[in-house]
């Protein structure tokens, strides 16, 4: 297609590669592809200048003899095949680190949108490397985040990825806002640091969050990248990414303890099957690509700890499960990455019930090396064990009652219905600033627990019974 | 080691290289692409062009790359050293690829899988001159303290060995016998190489006769699998497979574990590298980490590297079964094999059938599931491979084709339960939806364990929770008030052994492992309990009475209060369950 090579005779080694040609072959939705080129490489970065020379970024995603294939970031509105110039930059996607970065806006390629400067430091690619699971260490500190739900029953941890599986319409946004508020080491004072990436979110989602951030003080440890749902969608596929290659510099250059989170992953994997289509891929299920799980996993891997390096990566993904559907591929590929749930509820939100976070279905995996004795409380697993055991149970009971009516249930079954309700009121409610201790969290459950004849607890020893039941 | 260049790169598409041939390649060859000479294999090869899947990240490879042979094809290093090490998906040595490049794995690292710089002793075992085969032992090295490795001819060598290595320290690489053939002398090395993708050659199967126990009293006496089966644990995110994996790996009686984290968690593999060196064998009493072997391509790790990991796992197994040696191998997830085998095929734009899966799926998994076995090896020991592979179903919904196709090839099948996991009932195995077909293999030998009752307790209990399911559909629209006693005796019994027996706390000490006695003792005591209950019953006691007796109380703590060296004192328990319950029936009758 009548392709020209703009002769840049750069003498410079490192520039040669910087290619530049006038015109591309095709543009189809947010990819296009460009012939008549050479020695471009894959999954390298893309310069896109219109015929007004404004430039966007894009990436190839496909190099072959003389032709590559590329998805534009800042989508391919306004871009004619004749007078598009292509530029290409011989690296990938990179992002500057530095620690001014903290307390600045972006956008999701990493460009200010705060009205302060161009964000400098090294330039680390955002694609990221695996870590070693040689280098790894194994997570084991418990976050306190003041709310029962989780810290009694799914115990988040330093390091852990724990995603929100939300739906439409639920409090995640503002569960998130107060995990961010009130997460803490307990006895511990050690740097910490917000990175935040929205992607696909609305302005006033953001504003939200913003605000949130501000109010709590913690403006100057947040950085933020925001790909809002009026940017194109491809930006959200590097707003991740961007977000925590500035969090892996924070943690393990730093030493910081990062908190991120990335909302909506669900907007995000829609990008992705939008490029997928684009490129006429085999799908697998609901249309997604077969390589979401791969690429879901590059992405919440990134979370952990390292041996000898002081800080960490904990990551609060928010999923929204599309019709509330927790085996829409989304929701279920991210649970096989994620270190477990927290699953909300819409029965519970109706109800009135904040948090409304789903008993059974919720997960902490790492839960169990993190609580106990001389980290939160020796009885903790048993009790958590017992609740949930016993919360399954009520729910058993509750179907049975709504066919056979509350009047015919057993004495023991009664019991077992108050004491969902005194569950449901007392401990998985809480106001949206109460900040609950893990003391506060393990009595309330002890004491909502006692709605049972002890014979009942079979999760719990003689001792802890006596110690804890009925005080 | 370079055979000159074979061709140049003319398409990268993921981790898939199409490259145009500029001479001979074979199919599976080993090559090197583009400057920083990233492994790869040759998986297709169609006129001039030759398709490449590369095993590490392709970024910035362009076309006109200059792509190089190995002269071979992808192939495992077999030897000494093997033992307590984590490799990548092709065999790279992690622990010293992090001391080379540091925390996280970049690209064009090759270190060779076993240490040339360590030194073992070997100890001859053989004199010169004899006449010697494929798979002779010749000599042994003492690899950990757990593990006698004998050193073995490769396979398909044989001749006259006239010369070997006195007792003395070696490297791997160090020749320790040579062998003539014809008129050709062959030196064999303390190591040697075999191509994973070809199964190591035995003389012959053998029936299975002997169980592999794993300590899960849910899998040992419900659903046993024998030594050289083949079991498939299928299950939804975060219902459990992982942990029976680990579970197993723990606590099973193999001699040598092998365990392939493939497309996991970095942190699942951390977890074992951390806790395993501290766990004991409690049958030996050393480090668990002493008997096993890591193979971790974790998610996040190139995908066609995740599609080589299971070979090299089983491949090592085999090194180590012909040896003579047990060997088990957890492959968590083969899902994500076969994911990685899909996303292969779509970047070389092949024929998708079910789910965009290639046709060839279900003969990749009978290849691979067929590589386990009892077997008598070619130095004529009885040696075996027993394979448990996790599948990770979407949706948690088996209709799917990995695990359909993978239950044409195994003999036994946990099922993981998404309502148990949520009820907080683990290990998740459904008794309703699981099998296992080696009941009868390793029947004679629980039997001659437990005074011949192993079968009528088992089918006493299969029974009682079948009929519990049946009941349960009876209380789910009436509730359970309405059934007469005898029928609520089934529904308490059910709860006991669910409870009591089935439920197994892996992060409890004492109850994460259950030797052959204690679960014998057990399955008994709750046997028993029933029959004196339902006797009780029959004689006109009421449940309700019977259930307020202690030793209900006493049999839901039995796993908890009695370790494996103490389970003989379970027999007590029984007698206090007899008195309990004789009395009540006299007494109350
Ligand atoms: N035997 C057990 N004892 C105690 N807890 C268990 C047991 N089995 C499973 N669990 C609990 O269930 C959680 C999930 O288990 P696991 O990680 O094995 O799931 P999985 O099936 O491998 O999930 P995924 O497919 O996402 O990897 C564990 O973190 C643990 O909390
Ligand atoms: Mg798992």
């Amino acid at each position: 297609m009548g392709t020209q090579t703009i002769m840049h005779e750069l003498g410079n080694q490192a520039l040669a590669n910087r290619r530049e040609y006038l015109g591309m072959a095709e543009v189809s939705g947010p990819v296009v592809a460009i012939r008549g080129i050479h020695n471009v490489g894959y999954n390298e970065l893309v310069e896109i200048a219109d015929g007004q020379g404004n430039t966007r970024l894009g990436i190839t995603l496909e190099v072959a003899e003389g032709a590559a294939i590329a998805q534009v970031f800042e989508g391919t509105s306004g871009l004619a095949l004749e007078t598009t110039r292509v530029r290409f930059r011989g690296t990938p996607q990179t992002m500057p680190v530095s620690e001014e970065l903290l307390g600045r806006t972006f956008d999701g390629l990493g460009r200010p949108i705060d009205g302060g400067p161009e964000a400098i430091g090294e330039d680390r690619d955002v694609n990221g490397l695996p870590v070693n699971p040689t280098a790894r260490a194994y997570p084991r500190k418990f976050i306190q985040t003041g709310i029962s739900a989780i810290d009694g029953m799914n115990t988040l941890v330093r390091g852990q990825k724990l995603p929100i599986f939300s739906g439409s319409g639920l409090p995640h946004r503002q569960l998130v806002a107060q995990i961010t508020r009130q997460a803490k080491i307990v006895g511990e004072e050690a740097p910490f640091a917000v990175v935040f990436a929205g992607m696909g979110i609305k302005h006033d989602e953001a504003m939200f969050y913003i605000k949130n951030f501000e109010q709590s003080g913690a403006m100057e440890r947040l950085v933020a990248f925001l790909s809002l749902a009026d940017a194109p969608s491809v930006e959200r596929l590097v707003t991740p990414r961007t977000a925590l290659t500035v969090a892996e510099f924070l943690a393990f250059d730093l030493g910081m303890h990062v908190l991120t989170v990335l909302t909506d992953m669900t907007n995000y994997c829609e990008a992705l099957r939008e490029i997928s289509t684009v490129r006429a891929e085999i799908p697998s299920r609901k249309g997604y690509p077969g390589y979401l799980y791969s690429d879901l996993a590059s992405i919440y891997e990134r979370a952990g700890m390292i041996k000898d390096r002081p800080g960490s990566i904990t990551q609060v993904p928010v999923v929204t499960m599309p019709n509330d559907d927790i085996s829409h591929p989304v929701p279920d590929l991210s649970g096989y990455i994620t270190e477990g749930q927290i699953v909300l509820e819409r029965d519970l939100a109706q109800r009135g019930i904040y948090p409304p976070i789903a008993g059974l279905p919720s997960l902490s995996r790492l839960m169990k090396d993190g609580i106990g004795e001389g980290m939160t409380r020796a009885d903790h697993a048993h009790l958590a064990s017992q609740l949930f055991a016993a919360y399954a149970h009520v729910k058993d009971i509750r179907a049975l009652a709504s066919v056979i009516g509350e009047e015919d249930l057993s004495p023991l079954d009664h019991q077992y219905l108050k004491f969902g309700e005194a569950f449901e009121q007392r401990f998985l409610s809480q106001g949206h600033d109460e900040d609950r201790s893990m003391e506060q969290t393990l009595n309330l459950g002890w004491s909502v627990l006692s709605a049972l004849p002890p014979e009942e607890l079979h999760r719990i020893t003689e001792e802890e019974i006596r110690k804890y039941y009925g005080k | 080691m370079d055979e000159g260049v074979i061709g140049k790169v003319k398409r990268v598409v993921g981790p898939v290289v199409e490259a145009r041939r500029e001479a001979q390649v074979e199919m599976l060859e080993l090559v090197l692409v583009g400057e920083h000479r990233l492994i790869g294999e040759v998986v297709r090869i169609q006129g001039d062009s030759a398709w490449i899947q590369v095993y590490e990240d392709t970024t910035g490879l362009r076309p006109g790359a200059p792509i190089w042979s190995r002269g071979e094809p992808l192939s495992v290093e077999l030897g000494p050293g093997l033992v307590g090490g984590i490799y990548d998906g092709v065999q790279r040595p992690l622990s010293a690829l992090r001391a080379q490049m540091g925390d996280f794995v970049s690209k064009g690292a090759q270190v060779p899988a076993l240490d040339r710089g360590k030194l073992w002793r070997f100890i001859p075992e053989v004199k010169p001159p004899l006449s010697v085969t494929g798979g002779c032992i010749i000599g042994r090295v003492q690899e950990t303290e757990l593990i006698e490795h004998k050193v073995m001819i490769p396979p398909l060598l044989a001749g006259e060995l006239f010369e070997i290595a006195p007792e003395a320290e070696y490297h791997v690489e160090d020749t320790i016998a040579r062998l003539r053939f014809d008129t050709r002398s062959i030196d064999v090395a303390l190591h040697q190489r075999w191509p994973v993708r070809v199964p190591r050659p035995y003389m012959a199967r053998l029936p299975h006769s002997m169980p592999l126990l794993t300590g899960q009293r849910v899998i040992d006496t419900l659903f046993p699998v024998a030594r050289g089966g083949v079991v498939v644990v299928p299950g939804g995110f975060g219902t459990g497979k992982t942990m029976v994996q680990h579970a197993l790996a723990k606590w099973c009686d193999a001699d040598l574990v092998v365990y392939i984290g493939c497309g996991e968690r970095g942190n699942e593999m951390t977890e074992v590298l951390t806790d395993f060196p501290k766990l004991t064998d409690p049958r030996t009493g050393r480090s668990l980490m002493e008997r096993t072997i890591l193979i971790a391509n974790t998610s996040n790790m190139p995908v066609a590297a995740r599609e080589t990991s299971i070979y090299t796992g089983i491949t090592i197994a085999e090194y180590y079964r012909d040896m003579g040696l047990h060997v088990a191998v957890m492959a968590d997830s083969t899902s994500r094999w076969a994911e990685a085998l899909r996303e292969l095929s779509g970047r070389m734009e092949e024929m998708p059938a079910d789910e965009g899966f290639p046709a060839y799926l279900p003969t990749r998994l009978a290849e691979f599931y067929e590589r386990a076995g009892a077997v008598r090896t070619l130095s004529g020991s009885e040696a075996t491979i027993t394979t448990i592979g996790a599948v990770s179903p979407p949706g948690g919904d088996f209709s799917e084709p990995v695990t359909q196709h993978t239950k044409r090839f195994v003999r036994a099948f946990w099922a993981l339960d998404k309502q148990l996991a949520n009820a907080r009932h683990y290990p998740a195995i459904s008794w309703m939806d699981s099998y296992s077909e080696y009941i009868e293999d390793v029947e004679d030998w629980w039997m001659e364990r437990t005074n011949h009752e192993w079968q009528k307790l088992r089918t006493t209990m299969i029974s009682v929770m079948q009929q519990e399911a049946r009941l349960q559909r009876v209380v789910k629209l009436v509730g359970a008030d309405v059934l007469p006693d005898s029928q609520r005796l089934i529904l308490e019994i059910a709860n006991v052994f669910k409870n009591a027996f089935l439920q197994q706390n892996a992060y409890d000490k004492v109850d994460a492992y259950s030797g052959a006695e204690k679960q014998y003792r057990m399955l008994q005591i709750i046997a028993e309990l029933y029959k004196l209950a339902a006797e009780a019953i029959k004689n006109g006691a009421a449940l309700e009475d019977i259930r307020k007796t202690p030793i209900f109380t006493e049999v839901m703590q039995m796993k908890y209060q009695y370790d494996n060296e103490n389970a003989g004192r379970l027999s007590g328990l029984l007698e206090k369950a007899r008195e309990a319950l004789h009395g009540y029936t006299n007494d109350n009758a």
